[in-house]
């Protein structure tokens, strides 16, 4: 047995073992981390849905790490040998899993229900693998927002900032009104979801260079020394208190109108909508300054694994309930994304919600619709977070803004193996 | 009660004994506080939470968080609270303690009463094995409960936890049998009485203290285990800490911390019954085990 | 309670007679006690070896032997400066919880063993942190430590302008909150046990002790504490089984902030197994973790057992 384990080729025998369920009916297993609230409420309607069509849906939530406990509990059911129907993942995950050659296809329904011509292209890089479909993309959140307090912003002259500048004027004058400028909380993620912002906001072309083609020239070179300076001026408007702060107690300062605004995705809004605040009257939604017709965005996919023959139809079922524009409106007015297809009314979605559609259509359009490296969507797992510890230690203080740029080139190169 | 202690009440004067109080006194206040924050932060409403003052006392009390933690907070898709996950966690914890502390009895009384050559060295790895971070362990294993069919069941989960519980239970009942006299084994032996006999007439009777050292030990981690119980358990068989694991860590959802700090406590009461309930016996029992080392 | 020391002896030395059933009898303990040897020797020894070939493995997402890196993960690892800073903070923190945890738990048992009135009130007290899920009572610690809403907050709202508490905010100080932490989870437990040493020491030899005029804490320096070696020794298993185990409560503290000051190995070894889809730099982490506690352990079980056997 142990032989077997250290020689093995784990996989291909893991799936020999076939997990026969003895059950006929049909049913989905699925594991995800939308686990509590209205996320987890909204994710029912697709339940249900599936319930109506004969389909057993099983649920196995495992919340953690924005997803990395469930990534782990997936390992271990993929070594054992029966895997879930379908796995909510992200980004990079998705590729890194086909590659292990454990995924399903689902090119025979996407076909049939023409996603290619619906979900955007910088999407289906993810949903796709090696020509074929082999995930439903849920949502496309957008994580280049800002979330300002309209009050602090009326106090300090009521312009939304459109660039840089207007930003350090802005938040200049909210530190002189006496409130913390930025809510921020100081956890990697966090902080690198600022930078990802101000990565976007030197040129989508610098973006692109830096983030997900990963060139060397661009990660260490003067404009990246330029990114590292304005997040050390942006760091030198957040409180004294920001470490390890959760984002949504970042969002709290900011609703209570103790901070003046929040750089955060689109998920943030949740926290607004559920203190009884009105985008527009109580707060304002813009995108980071110079960032405008851009956007950087994560997207949630259930990504579908080998099942055996008998769930192969539910399988299919489900794929093509995830992309009813239905459910894909009634999930992503709870959830705060915008849908995953282009061609899902805006009709029920507030004027943020109306504005992330308009804008992920253009920026799509436009060519300017990019993954977040903050959250998976530019570059592979490793590669972000060697950029994490850069990022957050010089965000700490740790290092200043020249060698942070040297050290990011060098622990991308590192990760990269 | 030891007549050292006897002697001190005597002979300490009221000053030293208020000291002690005081000492005894503001310990438990350090232990108290994380509970205390649990508390009144459960008894709030959520909006008072966001305001930031954390260590207040509710202005508008409510018992909401409580009953929405326990019957009606969305849990994955179902708005079931913790309460169906409750059974799971008990049909795992109960055989997986039991199984190991039996083993472990089996094992001390071999160790102790039946030496051969080289036990020390079997005795020594099995107490190593307390030692392996389990990270390392969740692939192999996973591939193990695969291969024989396991995987994602109850009675996987029981399995791995016996296992990873044995090096404890081993070291538990071995100090505690070392200290028991060989000379009653070798009694009964001589009377003709087996292997088996001898450890449910002469042993077992005596081991009451030790069993609840080490089925308290046993309870509590595999209990507030998440690794393995995310990992290897499925959709029907999730227990209690990683319902509360999804109750409390969603990552992009609105945080209900009131109701997440009443989830935490109401998952922790059964363990906090074992310890009450098993308290006496507790420190009655670790005495005769853990004094031999 | 007094025990006399058992007189260990071999009870198999008894063999004589070579009957079936007697042979039977002679094989059983062993074959009793072989399904968990072989379990362990399987899931604990087995598993160290194939972690052990892992690490030598560049693979990423799940286990791949086919790329095979020698000793470069391990190079990387010690070039990586989150295992350094790891590694200095398993220093502090196995240190510090060790020990503060062994003499708070000493020095509270002590305590609680002068016939202190409501001892059944105060035991369940400084034991139930043990049986709560760090994932929440370590949101509870992150916002009592917190200085804008927790304990600094508090006592600037009751007048005392000029106090100051941020640890968990400095990258200096963070790591120390995390055994703030530790120690209030289990040194309740290392309490117990000392409760436990103290009430089975022998009260002859207090007695004698007394009758020779030594005071109160003679007594205690120069006979109790002395006799509590065993517990030390047992105490030191447990709390270094817990110090490797402290994964989840770094993550709900600090999540290895502020920066990457909080790092420690078994987050490292988490984080590049299962977060980073580094499976083989996870592996090396892993071993260097193992190699460590294996050579602190390994001395201690080796005096220990050899002392068994003289007694």
């Amino acid at each position: 047995m142990l032989r077997k384990l250290l020689i093995g080729t784990m996989l291909s025998t893991a799936l020999s073992v076939s997990y026969a369920a003895p059950s006929f009916a049909e049913e989905v297993e699925v594991l995800h981390w939308w686990t509590s609230g209205g996320e987890a409420a909204a994710l029912d309607v697709l339940k249900k849905n599936l319930e109506a069509q004969g389909v057993t849906w099983k649920d196995m939530p495992v919340a953690g790490g924005g997803g990395e406990a469930a990534m782990t509990a997936l390992r271990a059911r993929v070594t054992a040998g029966n895997p879930p129907t379908a796995v909510q993942a992200l980004g990079f995950d998705i590729t890194d899993w086909a590659q292990q050659g454990v995924v399903g296809d689902l090119t025979e329904v996407a076909t049939k229900e023409g996603w290619d011509a619906v979900i955007p292209a910088a999407l289906q890089k993810f949903s796709k693998y090696d020509g074929k479909w082999i995930a439903a993309p849920v949502n496309v959140h957008s994580t280049n927002w800002v979330w300002i307090n309209k009050k602090a912003l009326d106090a300090a002259g009521g312009k939304a900032p459109e660039s840089w500048d207007e930003l350090v004027a802005l938040l200049d004058k909210m530190k002189a009104n006496g409130i913390t400028p930025i809510g921020h909380g100081g956890q990697a993620w966090q902080d690198a979801t600022i930078f990802d912002a101000v990565v976007l906001s030197e040129g989508t072309d610098f973006y692109k260079a830096s983030m997900i083609d990963l060139d060397p020239a661009a990660l260490s070179g003067p404009q990246m020394v330029e990114v590292f300076d304005k997040m050390a001026k942006l760091r030198s408007y957040v409180d004294d208190d920001f470490s390890g702060r959760d984002w949504n107690l970042a969002s709290a300062m900011v609703i209570e109108g103790k901070a003046g605004m929040q750089f955060m995705g689109d998920w943030a809004k949740g926290e607004f909508l559920k203190a009884g605040q009105k985008p527009g009257v109580d707060f304002v939604c813009i995108r980071f300054p110079g960032t405008q017709g851009a956007v950087t965005f994560n997207s949630d996919q259930f990504m579908m694994f080998k099942v055996g023959d008998a769930n192969k139809d539910a399988q299919m079922k489900m794929a093509a309930a995830i992309e009813d524009p239905a459910f894909q409106s009634a999930f992503n007015v709870v959830k705060g994304s915008a849908p995953a297809r282009t061609d899902v009314s805006n009709e029920a979605f507030d004027d943020c919600g109306k504005k992330a559609i308009a804008d992920l259509a253009d920026a799509d359009k436009n060519g300017k619709l990019f993954g977040s490296m903050a959250h998976g969507h530019a570059n592979p797992a490793a590669v972000k977070n060697a950029m994490y510890d850069v990022i957050t230690r010089h965000f700490n203080g740790e290092l200043d803004s020249a060698a942070a740029a040297a050290a990011l080139a060098e622990a991308v190169a590192a990760a990269k193996g | 009660m030891s007549a050292v202690s006897q002697d001190n009440a005597a002979r300490s004067g009221t000053l030293a004994r208020a000291v002690i109080y005081t000492v005894l006194i503001l310990f438990a206040v350090y232990y108290l506080l994380p509970l205390y924050v649990m508390l009144v932060n459960s008894l709030k409403p959520l909006n008072e939470i966001r305001e930031g003052n954390m260590m207040a006392l509710p202005r508008e009390w409510t018992i909401a968080p409580w009953l929405s933690a326990w019957s009606t907070a969305q849990i994955g898709v179902s708005p079931t609270g913790l309460r169906p996950y409750f059974l799971n966690s008990v049909l795992m914890v109960v055989p997986a303690v039991a199984l190991s502390t039996i083993l472990g009895a089996l094992n001390g009384y071999v160790l102790t009463k039946w030496r051969f050559r080289g036990d020390n060295i079997v005795f020594g790895m099995m107490l190593l094995a307390c030692f392996i971070p389990f990270q390392i362990v969740l692939i192999p294993s996973a591939r193990i409960l695969g291969l024989t069919g396991l995987a994602g069941t109850i009675t996987g989960l029981v399995l791995i936890h016996a296992i990873y519980g044995l090096g404890f239970t081993t070291l538990f009942f071995r100090n505690y049998y070392e200290a028991f006299p060989t000379e009653l084994v070798r009694a009964a032996q001589i009377d003709g009485a087996s292997f088996f006999q001898i450890f449910r007439r002469i042993l077992l009777p005596s081991s009451g203290p030790i069993i609840v050292v080490t089925v308290i030990w046993q309870f509590t981690n595999i209990w507030n285990d998440f690794l393995f119980g995310s990992s290897f358990s499925s959709f029907d068989s999730i227990p209690i800490t990683v319902a509360l694991n999804n109750l409390v860590n969603s990552s992009t959802g609105v945080k209900e911390y009131n109701v997440h700090f009443a989830g935490a406590i109401l998952a922790a009461l059964p363990t906090l019954v074992v310890y009450i309930v098993s308290g006496r016996y507790f420190v009655r029992g670790l005495m005769a085990g853990a004094v031999k080392g | 309670m007094a025990q006399t020391q058992a007189e260990i002896v071999p009870v198999l030395t008894q063999r004589t007679s070579r009957a079936p059933k007697e042979a039977l009898q002679e094989w059983l303990p062993k074959l009793v006690l072989a399904p968990s040897f072989a379990l362990i020797l399987l899931f604990v020894y087995g598993f160290i070896v194939f972690t052990a070939a892992l690490s030598l493995t560049g693979s990423k997402l799940l286990p791949d032997f086919s790329t095979w890196v020698g000793l470069g993960n391990y190079v990387r690892l010690f070039n990586h400066p989150n295992w350094i800073t790891a590694l200095k903070n398993l220093a502090i923190f196995a240190s510090l919880y060790i020990i503060v945890c062994s003499v708070l738990g000493l020095g509270l048992a002590i305590l609680l063993d002068q016939k202190i009135r409501g001892e059944g009130f105060l035991r369940p007290i400084y034991l139930y942190p043990m049986a709560l899920s760090f994932i929440v009572t370590g949101v509870a610690w992150k916002w009592f430590l917190d200085p804008g809403i927790g304990l600094e907050h508090v006592m600037h709202s009751w007048g005392w302008e000029s106090f100051s508490f941020r640890w968990i905010k400095d990258g200096k100080f963070a790591i120390y909150t995390i055994v703030i932490a530790a120690v209030w989870q289990s040194s309740g437990f290392v309490m117990a046990m000392f409760l436990a040493g103290l009430r089975g020491v022998d009260n002859e030899v207090i007695k004698a002790a007394q009758i020779d005029g030594a005071s109160t804490m003679t007594i205690y320096r120069r006979i109790i504490i002395p006799l509590m070696r065993p517990v030390f020794l047992s105490a030191f298993v447990v709390l270094a089984h817990l110090a490797i185990k402290s994964y989840d409560l770094v993550v709900a503290m600090t999540d290895g902030g502020p920066g990457t000051a909080t790092w420690t190995p078994a987050l490292f070894m988490q984080k590049f197994t299962f977060g980073r889809n580094e499976m083989g730099m996870g592996a090396a982490s892993a071993m260097v973790m193992m190699m460590m506690i294996f050579s602190i352990i390994v001395p201690y079980l080796y005096s220990e057992l050899r002392g068994g056997r003289r007694s």
